[in-house]
């Protein structure tokens, strides 16, 4: 029997009516909340759901927002929700599931991602980060860089590169990390904007129980492909209006600063008003696609699209404000717990939107994806496939 | 603003299967190129098959008037496979522009240009802009007196939908085509002609004056601008495909070319602009046929799929190396089209000029 968006509705109520939001405390009130299966409603049950169509959790969320119950804040716990709960939904043992998820959806737990390192990005199997066995514990050493809320994390999903003799995809064994483990040292990692959205992460003897290992031992690789896809997923989820974003900001200051038009400049603003509308309509017909449950692969042309209208639009704000434009707020290292791209001024949005054709997938590798798994394209040459890890050049 | 639908129903899908299989059968690379120097360059059999058997023609067409009472949807859904296939067919000056300046009036011609009985043009030229003013070329005195130039579909309709203009102001008429010179011109779209239309008093039968008349005009021109950007998204998909599949099985340097970055790149952007565009397209189609957002539904399709058209045609010649510049490639068949097509119903340039009046970013 198929779980209907009306059942969800009347769980819900029911379930407010026996927990009030308003007197019941937060995490009381979360935790309730997925012990009744109404966190995601797609997972299973005990687990936070009820097996329900994903596409029913829009409605339940809404329901909950409308009654001013506490939301579990799943900006600052996305990588938690989006990446680590898929993850060991998918590849964990039971025990493991009932131990991780409940503590992360409320956000008792938050989570980060251990995957990129300085010598492998993009490249990502390229990883160097060993994990040894010892007993009944691994002993992991190495570094990773790019961490978001690494230094807030309490667990870090972890790929590591456990069998060096090996070609490169088959060595790696997924673990979850304890990041208060002794060993696990977090450095901010400043950027081009001076503040430190990200970590560096130092991984030095860190000892891992082996009960904290995700998936069998070399398949690693398979596990982080589960988290990457889910990665993908997240990316362009959220339904924007029109001149939503970026464009809104430089609409705004258009319309507000008449001293600042020029004709030439007008006619740039249009052609990324245009722009703009037609990648919003994209993202709005790609979200109605997959709720008619035939996603289409549109995901990575509208990353890369929306990467780069982003930073069309920040240096186009910047040539408008003219000698304004010149200025900076301020350079002083700051740590946000999430990027306030529209809060500060055009200088850090100028900047910060340069990493957009670089994070989550760079512009070239996605265009690599495009062209080989959409139009099916003949892939790059390999020269790596069939040599060990410990042989590759680096 | 009610909530735009911008998926494929599954009867679009059924219909364009329909008119994909049937292009497929009559309309093949071959056949196109072979047609367009020939005495009869409009493949009237099959116009006659997609107008009357398929029942193309009369999709936006009111059963109360002979048509299926579809809408805008499903004739976008129909232009986007006639781009595909670039058929010498006068879908959009009879099905399209002449069906839409008539929708409002509710004219007796309605149900015999929606059966497919009769074809049809409007007598503007293809490169009127919506939201110009009323044509004033031809005059009303009793007759018609005037030339209009590059009318589309001109050379095989059997009646045009003429706006003229007597003491009385605008007026909309209707004239058999025996009482015209056609004198078609060397286009530069070898599959969709132009022709300029000449009338020496004709015989003209009043449809619509005055505002009615101004307003079946610029919605004609409105519905078709709309609409072109489902045909030229039809055109981008078939550059795209066409170009894939020659660099998959092409090899140089002992490679197939499809396996080259820079190349790969290339097509991998034109996938990301075939993206936007056709949800820009499917915007308009579906604000056409729901009656919200004409205006910058329209204007934003036209301003972003026409040049994105032009680009994938043009990447199409250049990735085909030199077979892209033959006679015999059809890719040039379609760059005709794409270019064309981008001074149809307003430049991208004009298009972005109205937007910006319409979306208030003053000058």
């Amino acid at each position: 029997m198929t779980v209907t968006a009306g059942d969800l509705r009347g769980q819900v109520a029911d379930f407010l009516a026996t927990h009030d939001p308003k007197t019941l405390p937060r995490l009381e009130f979360l935790r309730a909340r997925f012990d009744a299966g109404l966190a995601w409603v797609h997972f299973p049950g005990g687990l936070g759901g009820q097996d329900a169509p994903r596409a029913l959790q829009a409605a339940v969320d809404a329901a909950f927002a409308e009654a001013g119950a506490p939301d579990n804040d799943p900006r600052r716990i996305g990588i938690g929700l989006g990446m680590a709960a898929p993850t060991i939904l998918a590849f964990g043992t039971d025990e493991q599931r009932r131990r991780y998820l409940r503590p992360l959806w409320t956000g008792e737990e938050v989570w980060c991602q251990l995957f990129s390192e300085p010598g492998a990005g993009s490249d990502l199997a390229a990883l160097a980060t060993r994990a040894v066995r010892d007993g009944d514990d691994w002993v992991v050493t190495g570094q990773k860089v790019w961490t978001s809320s690494a230094h807030l994390a309490q667990w870090a999903i972890l790929v590591t590169r456990t069998d060096p003799d090996v070609p490169k995809h088959q060595g790696m064994t997924y673990f979850l990390c304890d990041m208060t483990a002794p060993g696990v040292e977090v450095r901010p990692l400043r950027q081009i904007t001076g503040e430190a959205e990200f970590n560096e992460v130092f991984l030095t003897e860190v000892r891992i129980p082996d009960t904290q290992r995700i998936g069998a031992v070399g398949e690693g690789w398979k596990v982080a492909q589960t988290t990457l896809m889910n990665e993908r997923v997240a990316i362009g989820g959220v339904a924007l209006p029109r001149e939503g974003g970026m464009l809104g900001v430089l609409t705004k200051t258009w319309r507000e600063r008449p001293e600042l038009r020029t004709p030439e400049l007008r006619d740039r603003l249009v052609r990324l008003w245009v722009e703009g509308e037609s990648l919003r309509l994209a993202g709005d017909r790609l979200r109605q696609q997959l709720t008619a449950g035939a996603p289409g692969p549109e995901g990575s042309a509208m990353k890369v699209a929306f990467a780069e209208l982003n930073q069309k639009l920040s240096g186009l704000e910047l040539e408008l404000l003219g000698e304004e434009g010149l200025r900076y707020d301020e350079w002083a290292m700051r740590r946000p717990e999430q990027v306030d791209f529209l809060g500060r001024e055009a200088g850090y949005r100028y900047l910060r939107a340069k990493g957009n054709s670089i994070e989550g997938g760079t512009s070239e590798v996605l265009r690599n994806i495009i062209s080989e798994r959409v139009l099916g394209l003949p892939s790059e040459p390999r020269v790596d496939k069939d040599v060990a890890w410990k042989d590759l050049p680096r | 603003m009610s909530s735009p639908n911008l998926v494929y129903s599954d009867v679009e899908e059924d219909l364009r299967a329909s008119v994909r299989s049937l292009l497929a059968d009559r309309a093949g690379p071959a056949e196109v190129l072979g047609r367009t120097e020939t005495a009869d360059p409009y493949d009237r059999n099959l116009w006659h098959t997609l107008a009357a058997d398929l029942g193309a023609a009369g999709l936006m067409v009111p059963e109360a008037h002979g048509g299926h009472g579809a809408s805008a949807r499903e004739t976008a859904v129909v232009l986007e496979e006639l781009g595909r296939s670039v058929a010498p067919v006068p879908f959009l000056g009879s099905a399209v522009l002449a069906t839409s300046a008539l929708l409002g009036t509710g004219d007796e011609l309605l149900p015999r240009l929606a059966s497919g009985e009769l074809t049809g043009a409007l007598a503007v030229p293809l490169s009127t802009a919506p939201g110009s003013p009323f044509p004033a070329t031809v005059r009303a005195d009793g007759t018609l007196t005037g030339e209009v130039r590059t009318v589309a579909d001109a050379s095989v309709a059997e009646v045009f939908v003429v706006p003229a203009t007597s003491a009385d102001g605008p007026g909309l008429y209707a004239v058999d085509a025996a009482e015209t010179t056609v004198a078609e011109v060397v286009s530069l779209d070898l599959t969709r002609r132009i022709a300029d239309v000449t009338f020496s008093g004709a015989t003209a039968r009043p449809i619509v004056r005055g505002a009615a008349a101004e307003s079946a005009v610029d919605s004609a021109l409105t519905t078709a601008a709309g609409l072109l950007a489902s045909e030229q998204t039809g055109l981008t998909e078939w550059a795209l495909t066409e170009t894939v599949t020659y660099l998959k099985g092409r090899y140089q340097f002992g490679r197939p070319v499809g396996g080259f970055q820079s190349l790969k790149h290339r097509l991998a952007t034109l996938y990301t602009e075939l993206v936007g565009a056709r949800a820009a397209a499917r915007y308009a189609a579906d604000a056409l046929a729901g009656g919200y957002d004409v205006p910058i539904a329209v204007a934003v399709a036209q301003a972003r799929v026409s040049p994105i058209a032009v680009h994938a045609t043009e990447e199409a010649i250049q990735l085909h190396g030199g077979i892209g510049m033959t006679w015999e490639h059809p890719a040039h068949l379609y760059l005709k089209r794409a270019k064309s097509d981008e001074l149809a119903f307003g430049t991208p340039g004009r298009h972005r000029a109205r937007l910006a009046d319409l979306v208030e970013l003053p000058a």
